[in-house]
Order: C-alpha cells, then sequence, then structure tokens
C-alpha cells in the first residue's frame, strides 16, 4: 500500500510539511517494497486550487493514505470521495523517517 | 451527515427478489433516523441537518412513504445517493497523537491509521454528542453570530474579514483544522 506524506524538504531528516496543497515535496512511501520517492510539488506557488491539484496529484500514484499537518475543506471531500484515508499529525516535531518507522510497525 | 448506514438496504422475506425495489435516498434515511430513533423534534432534526424545517418534513414524508410502500408491497429497500455531504467520521489516536479519518465506511476502525495502535477514540467535537452549537464563527476574527437553520455556516460571511463562517463546536471549527482565508 502506498502513503502520501507532506516534507518540507528531500531527504528523510526533512520535517513533514504542515500544509497540504502547497507543501514543498510529496513523499511517496510503499509499505511492501519499503521504497521512497520524493517528489517536488508542482502546485507549491499556485495562487488558487492547490489543494484539489494536488490531491489530484497523489491520487494518480494510487496512494491509500495522506499524512499532513492540516487539510482544506475541498481536499477532504475529494479524498473521502475516493476512500483515501487522512492522517493529521498538528504540531508534530517528527521528521518523514520517523513517521515511516510508525508506519512500519504494522 | 455523519452517521450513513453501513449496509445497503432490506430485503422481504420469502418472496423471490424483486426488479424494483424502493429506492431510499441517504437524506430519507436520515431523517427517520433523526425523527424515529433519535427522536429529535422536527426543528432539531432540520438543524441537524441543515436545511429548513418545511423542507424536513418534505423529505421525512417522503421517506415514510417509501417505507410504506415497501412493507405493504413487499418490495426490497435500497439506501442510495440523495443531496447529502459526508462528514467522515474522525478519529484521535493516544499513542502517537495524530488525527484520522475513515472512508471506507463499511468496516470498523479498530486501529490508528498512522502507527497501528489499538487506543483509539472517536473524535466527538467538544464531547458534545450531537455536535454544533448554534453559532456561526469566523475561522479568522473569532466573532460569533447566531446561526440560521437551513442557511450553512459556510454561505455566511463574517462582516470584518469577508471569510466564509463555520459552526462552532463542529470539526470544521474545534480542533484541527480551521480554515484561514
Amino acid at each position: 500500500m502506498k502513503v502520501a506524506i507532506t516534507s518540507a524538504g528531500n531527504s528523510p531528516e526533512s520535517q513533514l510539511d504542515s500544509r497540504f496543497g502547497r507543501c514543498s515535496y510529496f513523499v511517496i512511501f510503499d509499505t511492501e517494497s519499503k521504497s521512497t520517492e520524493f517528489i517536488p510539488n508542482p502546485n507549491k506557488e499556485n495562487l488558487d486550487g492547490a489543494g484539489p491539484a494536488s490531491a489530484h496529484l497523489v491520487a494518480s500514484r494510487g496512494v491509500k493514505k495522506v499524512i499532513s499537518g492540516e487539510f482544506g475543506s475541498k481536499v477532504k471531500s475529494l479524498f473521502d470521495s475516493l476512500q483515501i484515508q487522512l492522517i493529521v499529525l498538528n504540531d508534530s516535531d517528527k521528521n518523514i523517517g520517523e513517521i515511516i518507522e510508525l508506519l512500519n510497525h504494522k | 451527515m455523519t452517521n450513513p448506514p453501513h449496509f445497503k438496504g432490506f430485503q422481504p422475506i420469502g418472496l423471490p427478489e424483486e426488479k424494483n425495489p424502493v429506492v431510499l435516498h441517504y437524506e430519507e434515511y436520515e431523517a427517520v433516523r433523526l425523527s424515529d430513533f433519535e427522536l429529535y423534534t422536527q426543528l432539531e432534526a432540520a438543524k441537524e441537518m441543515g436545511i429548513s424545517r418545511p423542507t424536513y418534513t418534505r423529505i421525512y414524508e417522503s421517506a415514510r412513504r417509501k417505507i410504506a410502500m415497501a412493507f405493504v408491497k413487499g418490495k426490497a429497500i435500497v439506501f442510495e445517493g440523495g443531496k447529502v455531504y459526508f462528514d467522515s467520521e474522525w478519529y484521535s489516536c493516544n499513542a502517537c497523537g495524530c488525527w484520522f479519518n475513515h472512508p471506507a465506511k463499511e468496516e470498523d476502525v479498530k486501529s490508528c491509521g498512522l502507527c497501528n495502535s489499538p487506543e483509539i477514540e472517536q473524535y466527538q467535537g467538544n464531547g458534545q454528542q450531537n455536535g454544533a452549537e448554534d453559532l456561526c464563527v469566523c475561522p479568522q476574527c473569532g466573532l460569533e453570530k447566531a446561526h440560521t437553520p437551513g442557511i450553512p455556516c459556510k454561505a455566511e460571511e463574517c462582516p470584518n474579514c469577508k471569510c466564509a463562517m463555520h459552526r462552532k463546536g463542529t470539526p470544521h471549527h474545534n480542533g484541527f483544522r480551521i480554515n484561514k482565508c
């Protein structure tokens, strides 16, 4: 199963980016193959529609879960209809590596 | 709407499968649930669904007629569509401190979506079972005004900052996500 995490940088030491639509990078983590892929977010500088555009980007990668600091209302309903689970980490100082470790505990 | 039925419908016992089932819309299911299961008054139920009281009565009436039709004619009932907006249910995890929702409503939630811990709680929005207070609140400046039944708070505008408002005491307003504008 693939999981998308919003990241502030392109290394496993980077912090979780608290924004979804305008995060710096998306990390696509595959829980089976344990592979990670960093994708720069092309919607970072969008004036509007960054949330839905980013949602389409991660949905096209076939993820089943998205982890971020917060989600907008458009994004929430979009992911709801796509049956993708949202996970909100509020005020988290965890970095990407630590989040991936949490996912690996399954 | 936060409580969609977790099954797809009903079938009469001892009859061959009916080709034309009665289609009960989700808002009709919700109306029956609020009126006859939760025992809300029609006014309370209309507020809960964010619609006007006359509209509620119309939906509820239609629901009862459909159910009666199914009872009398021995038709199957299928839950389907209608004009509803789903608020998915949110849960919090006591082990890793995250919040998560649960889009696959047919399955029960047993463990945290992130760390798989079973120490989870359903988010109740300020601990109130039946959710919202009757106030719209501006996410930007915190201005509160009385909620008008039938008009979604989102359609109201804060006079100071021109922000779309939120219902006070709901997950939209409390807790993890505050829409800034």
